[in-house]
């Protein structure tokens, strides 16, 4: 069938799902009057009892670790079949490759900025239990700052910092450590996961307990998560465009 | 609902039209990272900081890097093979 | 309008699957397939919002006599954007790859399978 056929009838098909859609979702409680008890319940429970200040990173990181430990390695697995899947182009072909931007200001001010973000990621990851912040998004702002690398300096300067044998190997160590965390606990007589450390004053840095360590572990697995995907692109595109 | 809540949707549910619609690849991903923006601001609009922030990252950093990145290794192959 | 989040996550769906229906393109596909996902997120957080309620982080402010939103579902939408650019850079590799055997990133094209 051509393809204005298959538009029509997907017009029609569309209209009848998104009337069964909003049929089936016109059930649910009306926008605002949340009523359901588990949000009430882990709200007023996770300062008092974990010490945790950001209820969000409480129910990701505590209550409920091992749904996260799921995700880190869903993004394992995606940077891991990214790499096997671009393999062909090797690191050797493009560890000459300078491609430096050609103004000094620029590179000077993107050699400060790559400080920068990486102070601010390191901040976001650590202030994830008593702000809005925490493993997932502060790891990708560390990402970013090797990027600002490869955007404002040259390619080669980040090829030597962020180079495939020396920056993939992160990625293992956080979600290895994730689980290893867990063990620890399993080893130390506790349910998998479960918080081993004191869990410290709320409100300060250091509340929470192995809570603190799980966090840094999942942003240092997604740091070098998005640093594998990021190099095998970079890679990628630098060996198109020096005819490697 | 508040005032700003509705604009927020109408914002959002233009935008998603709008990048869907786009054929061009590079103008699809500027749209795309506006339209996450939008979300953003939807999210935040919706008492979400945390989300808000991912949703943020992800849009302005990771989403914008390796779609660009894809469009143009397919150039670069598209020129050495001659077009096609 | 107490049913517009709603509405509006089932309309960005819809709008995703537009998309993918009348691609001509692998990578337009995969972005139209993180739009899709974005109707759950908003879907989800539109769910657990709660009217006049405020963020669920307590440094600045006391447990009690406030109405809060629901962090759950907050927590289920955080960890899911991260993952999701994994995923889509996974099938843009996907596309290249296609790109490399056949020469053509039209979905119509490629339809057969070759030994």
């Amino acid at each position: 069938m051509n393809r204005r056929t298959r538009i029509a009838l997907f017009a029609l098909s569309a209209a009848g799902v998104g009337a069964l859609l909003l049929w089936g979702l016109a059930g649910l409680p009306s926008f605002g009057d949340y009523a359901g008890p588990y949000g009430d319940l882990i709200a007023n429970l996770a300062p008092p009892q974990r010490h945790i200040a950001n209820a969000v990173t409480a129910v990701v990181f505590d209550y409920r670790g091992f749904d996260t430990m799921g995700e880190e390695l869903i993004l394992f697995g995606a940077a891991s079949a990214v790499a096997m899947l671009l393999r062909e182009t090797r690191e050797h072909d493009v560890a000459d490759i300078v491609d430096r931007v050609r103004s000094d200001a620029t590179n000077a001010i993107s050699l400060l900025a790559a400080l920068a973000v990486l102070t601010v990621g390191l901040d976001v990851v650590a202030h994830g239990l008593l702000t809005p912040g925490g493993g997932f998004q502060g790891g990708v702002v560390l990402a970013a700052a090797f990027l600002v690398l490869f955007l404002g300096v040259e390619f080669h300067v980040y090829n030597q910092v962020a180079a495939p044998t020396r920056g993939e190997p992160v990625e293992p160590f956080g979600a290895g450590g994730y689980i290893g965390l867990g063990l620890v606990s399993l080893g130390l007589g506790l349910s998998f996961l479960q918080n081993f450390m004191g869990i410290g004053t709320f409100g300060r840095l250091t509340s929470g307990g192995s809570v603190l360590l799980v966090s840094f572990s999942s942003g240092i697995a997604v740091a070098g998560g998005f640093m594998v995907i990021f190099n095998e692109f970079l890679q990628e595109n630098m060996a198109a465009r020096y005819g490697r | 609902m508040i005032p700003l809540q509705i604009a927020a949707v109408a914002f959002v549910a233009c935008g998603a039209f709008v990048v869907v619609v786009a054929r061009d690849l590079v103008r699809q991903a500027t749209l795309l990272s506006i339209y996450g923006y939008g979300l953003v601001v939807l999210f935040l609009v919706f008492q979400a900081p945390d989300v808000a922030l991912s949703a943020l990252v992800v849009s302005a950093i990771a989403y914008p890097l390796v779609l660009v990145g894809a469009i143009a290794r397919v150039r670069a192959l598209q020129k050495r093979t001659g077009g096609g | 309008m107490t049913y517009l989040p709603y509405a509006l996550s089932v309309w960005i769906f819809v709008c995703g699957l537009y998309g993918i229906v009348s691609s001509r393109n692998l990578i337009h596909i995969t972005v139209c397939v993180s739009v899709c996902q974005s109707a759950t997120y908003v879907l989800l957080l539109a769910i657990g919002y709660r009217k006049h309620g405020t963020a669920p982080i307590f440094s600045d402010m006391p447990t009690r006599g406030r109405t809060i939103v629901d962090p759950i579902v907050q927590s289920l939408t955080l960890t899911d954007i991260v993952v999701s650019v994994a995923v889509a850079a996974l099938l843009l590799t996907f596309a290249l790859k296609v790109f490399e055997h056949h020469h053509s990133l039209d979905p119509g094209e490629i339809a057969g399978l070759k030994g």
